[in-house]
């Protein structure tokens, strides 16, 4: 028989938690909604720019190829990216005399000739741009559609298939395709348009197309200068952030070693001394990287040794702190058979104190390894070095996107690899 | 060391003969192999530091007088001035609470995620047994987004204000708090849900009562400790984006000379704010692993 009042009990106990589970909810629930308010949601939603997000998604995966007459001599370009350097023929651009056909497919034509432009919009009608008495005069099928903005000086049409810009000095076309073009080599590389086969091909057995220069090198050297993309320079950042970690890590750790054996209660019997290493450490991982850059930046210029050192000024506490800890959490009965030895207190600390705690100390510093590599990131943005100035000066430009996502994608690379290999060496630190 | 003298490959067992002069051997070729390690270290550390003082705009020993001027600077100026400071961190207190609020909003909101994330990705637990996979290298990629970057990029779309901030902590924090919610969630007990789902519990009931009062104690923790760090990271998102303290600090820097009672006031009311934090948060955690660890 179950005593009654012990069900009650456990009734009433179990009853108390739903609630206050429930309570918990419902707290955080109104704080976000408090939040929401605060932050003004509405107003972001309000404000938000989707013209910009179409663009920066577009230009993520895709490129576009500009096709533009200048009205005043009646040349026509066709450019990626609009840029004068990287000109071609497209074989869906067709020039005869004047008049220029350009076919954007699915049945969306533009056709460009002395007096103005055209633009054949399947499902639409036919719009017709001429330029008469200074003024851009604008025919086509009413009511207005909101696709097509127009005023005296400037017609713009965006569809699907492609984007038409009409001003009185020129026509612009652009049409998409996906893909980022001229990523490994330029126009100017004997590389361009080669499959990977042949760039195998030419780089093992085929003959130097240039005598001066074996192939695989002028390969590697068009891939590294390409002029649009500029790798090298990427990969160099690339590098900078990650020395930027590896210096800003080990350093730290070097650093905090020895001065974490003051802070160790088993290590330093003095309570001054230690107290005072304790509070160094809080104020040192407290002031916050963000400061630390902020003072290095003054005193040694921007650069990727100020980020480095940025780095090692917070580490240094956040390893002083664990590396103390794990001193304290050392098993005694080692350091007490070096000492029955006759060893002075050095010996003591290399033979009987390192060797316990040396996994403990590598798979922290690794662990912090990864994580710095992110940060240095962060950092590389304020004090100019490295993949994160390339990073901001990129979003900067507010029209660069698929380089940002570039480097995006090197960024994510570099710090999955990073976490996997500090990941694989704690293993093997900690199996032994 | 004895256990790895006498390992299992008989190629590399040592002569048993002399254990003496093995063991020295042994002690000899570790040592070697540290000394090396030590010696690459040095090398590749003043090296690296070479390298990167080339590419610094000035050089380490240049650097190093100055190092105290701006400090100095900052501080003689706010000792100056050190009647307006307690009122200028007053001032600023608003911006401090929409640093601390965009920490908070995105630790909840990046918490859930990677509650959900994690009970997708740990086995044993997850409804979908074959995704859990994707949802692993989801939470990966996740987590090696820096949330500046998201932020900066956010800015563009959205405009300026905390909103940006807040998704791009969130989105950081879901892929880092998701690992260790799933590693948590790994190490817990699988009888209790074997007990409900015997007594015909549907998914959510089993994970709601099997799993989340077990690993609850040890997931408050890993999001008390996300907090302080996200309170860092707005305050650096604010800074170099929009929005809060870090946005205040930045401006007081940019006025230079002047404005430098600002810049003590925000330091002062940031560095006890991340003080205070972490002292709780530390406190807090403690309390929260020990009880789970009484049971």
């Amino acid at each position: 028989m179950v005593d009654a009042s012990l069900i009650t009990r456990i009734e009433t106990s179990f009853e108390r938690r739903k609630l206050m589970s429930f309570a918990i909810l419902a707290v955080i629930f109104a704080y976000l909604v408090y939040a929401a308010i605060s932050f003004d949601i509405l107003g972001v939603a309000s404000r938000a720019r989707m013209d910009n997000a179409q663009n920066l998604l577009s230009d993520f995966w895709s490129y576009k190829v500009h096709v533009t007459r200048d009205n005043r001599n009646g040349s026509v370009t066709s450019a990626i990216d609009g840029d004068q350097r990287y000109s071609y023929a497209p074989d869906w651009v067709k020039t005869q005399g004047d008049t220029t056909r350009i076919d954007l497919g699915g049945g969306s034509l533009v056709t460009y000739d002395a007096s103005g432009a055209h633009f054949v919009v399947p499902g639409y009608g036919t719009i017709a741009l001429a330029v008469t008495e200074g003024k851009v005069i604008l025919t086509t099928p009413q009511p207005l559609p909101d696709w097509i903005s127009a005023s005296d000086t400037r017609v713009g049409i965006t569809t699907p298939a492609g984007k038409l810009n009409f001003t009185k000095s020129k026509v612009e076309t652009l049409r998409y395709f996906p893909g980022w073009e001229l990523f490994f080599f330029t126009f100017d590389s004997p590389f361009y348009g080669k499959s990977f086969g042949q760039l195998v091909a030419l780089s093992l057995w085929e003959p130097r197309l240039d005598a001066s220069q074996s192939n695989i090198g002028q390969i590697a050297h068009d891939f590294l200068t390409n002029s649009m993309w500029h790798h090298g320079d990427v990969f160099w950042a690339v590098f900078e952030t990650l020395l930027m970690a590896f210096l800003g890590t080990f350093s730290a750790a070097i650093i905090a070693l020895p001065l974490s054996f003051l802070a160790a209660s088993n290590m330093m019997p003095f309570a001054v001394p230690r107290f005072a290493m304790r509070r160094i450490f809080d104020f040192i991982r407290g002031l916050d990287a963000l400061i630390w850059t902020l003072i290095l930046v003054r005193a040694f210029g921007p650069g990727p040794m100020t980020g480095a050192l940025a780095i090692m000024m917070t580490d240094t506490g956040l390893f002083g702190k664990t590396f103390s800890e794990a001193l304290e959490n050392i098993d005694e009965k080692q350091v007490e058979g070096i000492r029955s030895t006759g060893a002075g207190a050095i010996q003591r600390a290399r033979f009987g104190v390192i060797p316990q705690i040396m996994p403990i100390l590598m798979s922290q510093v690794l662990y912090n390894l990864e994580s710095n590599t992110r940060s240095a990131t962060v950092i590389g943005a304020i004090v100019g070095g490295g993949i994160g100035l390339l990073l901001t000066q990129a979003i900067g430009t507010q029209k660069d996107w698929e380089d940002v996502a570039y480097y995006l994608i090197l960024i994510v690379l570099m710090v999955i690899i990073m976490d996997w290999l500090s990941g694989l060496i704690r293993r093997k630190l900690i199996k032994g | 060391m004895v256990d790895a003298a006498f390992g299992p490959q008989p190629g590399k067992r040592p002569d048993v003969s002399g254990p003496h002069q093995s063991y020295l051997n042994m002690v000899r070729q570790k040592r070697i192999y540290s000394a090396i390690f030590l010696v690459l270290l040095i090398v590749l550390l003043s090296g690296g530091f070479h390298l990167a003082e080339g590419r610094n705009a000035g050089g380490f020993l240049n650097g190093l007088p100055m190092l105290g001027a701006f400090p100095s600077e900052i501080l003689s100026e706010g000792w100056a001035d050190r009647a307006n400071v307690p009122g200028l961190a007053l001032h600023f207190i608003p911006s401090l609470i929409e640093t601390l609020n965009i920490a908070a909003v995105s630790t909840l909101v990046g918490g859930l995620c990677a509650a959900f994330l994690s009970l997708m990705s740990t086995r044993g637990l997850a409804p979908l047994p074959r995704l859990t996979p994707v949802f692993r290298r989801t939470m990966d990629a996740l987590r090696a987004l820096p949330d500046v970057v998201i932020a900066l990029v956010l800015i563009y779309v959205l405009g300026g204000g905390p909103i940006p901030a807040v998704i791009a902590i969130s989105i950081h924090t879901s892929g880092a708090l998701g690992k260790l919610f799933s590693e948590a969630a790994e190490n817990a007990d699988l009888k209790p849900v074997e007990g409900l789902t015997s007594t015909g519990a549907t998914w959510g009931q089993r994970i709601w009562l099997g799993v989340i009062p077990q690993v609850a104690p040890n997931w408050a923790s890993y999001l008390l400790m996300r907090f302080e760090i996200n309170v860092r990271a707005s305050a650096i998102l604010g800074f170099v984006g929009q929005g809060g303290i870090g946005a205040d600090l930045k401006i007081a820097m940019q006025w230079g000379t002047g404005k430098y009672d600002q810049v003590v006031a925000i330091f002062i009311i940031l560095f006890l704010t991340i003080v205070v934090i972490d002292r709780t948060s530390d406190w807090l955690r403690t309390r929260l692993t020990k009880g789970a660890r009484h049971g």
